[in-house]
């Protein structure tokens, strides 16, 4: 079940600004384990679950759903397509990859520059620049103009792939295993009881700046929120301590982003119910959902998790299947163990 | 579809067999002898009446990929260049590692954690690594090994105008040409050779060339189309959609300007969209069958193929359909006794 989610979500397309279509597959898998589900007016998607308690507490989940991808500058005379980028995009990851521009109707194309025998030797020691690159659709300009304009979204056409020891790999994993994470809990929690009300929150527009995530938490207005993000997986050329390791458990934010006192719960939980986890310092900015939520209103006590993936930003990100399951087992156990709490005397300095 | 199948199948330089088992169960019904020579090679004859030339016509089965070179100690893959590639086109793509495909991906360091210029820079082959999802060494050991071929993970695509998406259009598209030649008959005795090693030097057309021996030569390809809108038209050396190629120079070879006109004119006569293919660098089979022996009068005939050499080669049906047509035409045209030497 998990697999298949993973699989909809990474291959629904939904860049920064467009995610609509990521949002069908998150309300699919999640209305089973929702009382309600609700869009707000930026499109950030809130699954809610109530709590049993007589006047709930509010603990809110966000995970965006969003992903950085590619938008349409100009259509030229001879139909190719200019681009730009929708958040951190590494140009060297673009040449001849597969895409599908987003227009009227979805077109597949194929991402083409000059090519290597006709460019100077000092040329070819240098990455090709975005804006020399263009979009193959192969269909004259008349064609392309009846289906596509000038701001439509594009992404890398990418299947979710199967690597060895359960672990997969493909574009949109920043989110999308985050927005799984959820899921995992909600399904957790369906066999629990836990007195607070959780909204879990496929939030829009973080690769721009957590955007979605600042109104939602200010609608929400929860007592504790929790971002589930990812993290730098280690690879042969990082350094170990930048880095957590696939497969050893989801990581537990510290840091000025994050309330002591949420980080040292999920910490006790997680030794409890032996749950795998690692740890993740930020010293400052976090860049994820956390860092918004923290400011909204009159300010929220947050937690961090995530979860080591490799190759950020790139179409072959990969994760570990099992991360994303005691992610979303430790969270559905640190829900739990807010029954019966006084929020207020735990959250206290 | 003989196309899907041929560029769905692996096939790297030396490592040709998958490619070569399909081609050897399409094309028997068609022909009166197959042989494999020492190399790889696939020979098959089909015999024309006698008084009439023999003809080569050459494709090759090998694509351009990667090798496995070692396994480090977190168990990722370091590899090699099999064939010429644009090592710039191999950051954050799907590959299949060995006989057993087995599926990796080649990842790059996060743009977060790159230094300033990173990104201006190239990543070079000896930088990148592909990644199986392995725990350690010896867990990628038990299914993969140096000397593995690695193939780009992707599939054919229909799309635009009549367009083909695949790996390996150069030069599946010259063999899929080639099966389908043989389905018909002819006076001449067509020899198809499906060489090897194409892409490394030319390797197995050189003995091929020797051992068959024929009157003239015609050589199937997928070539350089470059015809992007930031390219200036002189360089372009072909055009998608304007009909098969037919080469007059490259790196490797001269080509008869006589032999190339006589096609070239019975693709006109015929109503068949016909090209030259700019002279420019690159070179394909026809460098060393022409100085085989005591030389044989070669020509090449390519399709054009945008972004050749990587996994989203793109070409066109129209294009494709063209050079069956012209090869046929081209050998019903043959009359008795040209071309044959002493």
């Amino acid at each position: 079940m998990l697999r298949s989610l993973l699989k909809e979500l990474v291959e629904a397309h939904g860049v920064t600004g467009f995610e609509h279509e990521a949002a069908k597959v998150v309300e699919k898998y999640f209305l089973p384990y929702s009382d309600e589900i609700k869009i707000d007016k930026m499109g950030s998607l809130y699954a809610i679950k109530k709590g049993k308690a007589d006047n709930p507490k509010k603990i809110m989940l966000a995970a965006h759903m969003d992903e950085i991808g590619l938008m349409v500058k100009k259509i030229d005379d001879k139909g190719f397509i200019q681009f730009t980028n929708v958040g951190g995009v590494d140009q060297r990851t673009l040449l001849t990859q597969e895409v599908i521009i987003h227009g009227k109707k979805d077109l597949f194309g194929v991402i083409g520059s000059k090519p290597p025998h006709i460019l100077e030797a000092s040329e070819r020691e240098k990455s090709v620049k975005m804006e020399d690159m263009l979009i193959d659709v192969g269909l004259p300009k008349e064609e392309v103009e009846k289906y596509v304009s000038i701001g439509d979204s594009i992404t890398i056409r990418r299947k979710l792939l199967n690597l060895q020891n359960d672990m997969v790999a493909g574009k949109a994993l920043d989110d999308r295993a985050g927005v799984a994470v959820m899921y995992e809990c909600l399904k957790e929690l369906s066999h629990m009881k836990h007195d607070c009300d959780v909204y879990a929150v496929a939030t829009v527009q973080e690769e721009v700046g957590y955007r979605g995530a600042i109104p939602a938490t200010f609608e929400i207005s929860p007592d504790i929120g929790i971002a589930i993000d990812v993290g730098f997986g280690s690879t042969p050329e990082l350094p170990k301590d930048e880095t957590a390791d696939l497969g050893k458990g989801p990581c537990i934010g510290f840091g000025a982003n994050i309330h002591p006192k949420v980080y040292e719960r999920l910490v006790k939980v997680a030794k409890e119910y032996n749950i795998p986890y690692q740890q993740d310092i930020y010293p400052g900015a976090t860049g994820t959902d956390a860092w918004g939520m923290q400011v909204t209103r009159g300010g929220v006590s947050t937690g961090l998790i995530s979860i080591p993936l490799r190759y950020m930003h790139t179409s072959v990100e990969t994760v570990q299947i099992s991360d994303i399951k005691n992610a979303g087992k430790l969270l559905a156990y640190f829900i739990v163990s807010l029954n019966g709490e006084d929020l207020e005397e735990m959250l206290c300095y | 579809m003989l196309l899907k199948r041929l560029t769905d199948a692996c096939g790297m330089p030396g490592g040709e067999g998958e490619v070569r088992q399909i081609i050897l169960e399409e094309i028997k019904p068609y022909v009166d002898d197959i042989k494999v020579d020492r190399l790889g090679n696939v020979i098959a004859t089909k015999n024309g009446k006698p008084g009439y030339p023999k003809v080569m016509i050459a494709a090759h089965m090998d694509e351009v990929g990667l090798m496995v070179k070692s396994i480090d100690d977190g168990g990722f893959i370091r590899f090699e260049q099999a064939g010429g590639l644009d090592e710039r086109i191999l950051v954050s793509k799907p590959v299949l590692v060995g006989k057993n495909k087995i599926q990796g991906v080649i990842g790059a360091k996060a743009i977060h954690l790159q230094e300033k210029g990173e990104r201006e820079t190239p990543l070079r082959t000896k930088q990148l690594y592909i990644d199986i999802g392995a725990k350690s060494k010896e867990d990628t050991e038990k299914l993969v090994k140096p000397g593995d071929y690695i193939a780009f993970d992707s599939e054919y695509v229909e799309f635009g105008n009549n367009l083909i998406k695949a790996k390996a259009l150069d030069d599946r598209a010259g063999c899929a040409a080639l099966i389908e030649t043989l389905k018909h008959n002819y006076d001449v005795t067509v020899v198809a050779v499906f060489t090897v090693q194409e892409e490394i030097g030319l390797r197995g057309a050189t003995v091929a060339a020797y051992k068959v021996n024929p009157d003239i030569a015609l050589v199937l390809e997928g070539t350089l189309c470059s015809d992007v809108s930031n390219v200036p038209e002189q360089s372009y050396i072909t055009k998608l959609g304007a009909g098969p190629a037919i080469s007059l120079m490259d790196s490797r070879t001269i080509f008869p300007k006589n032999l190339a006109k006589r096609i070239y004119d019975i693709a006109v006569k015929n109503g068949v969209d016909i090209q030259y293919r700019l002279p420019s660098s690159g070179g394909n089979d026809a460098g060393a069958i022409h100085t085989t022996r005591e030389g044989i009068p070669c020509t090449a005939i390519s399709v054009p193929c945008r972004y050749i050499h990587s996994p989203s080669c793109v070409m066109s049906k129209d294009d494709f359909e063209g050079l069956k047509k012209i090869v046929k035409l081209f050998l019903e045209d043959i009359k008795e006794g040209e071309y044959i030497r002493d």
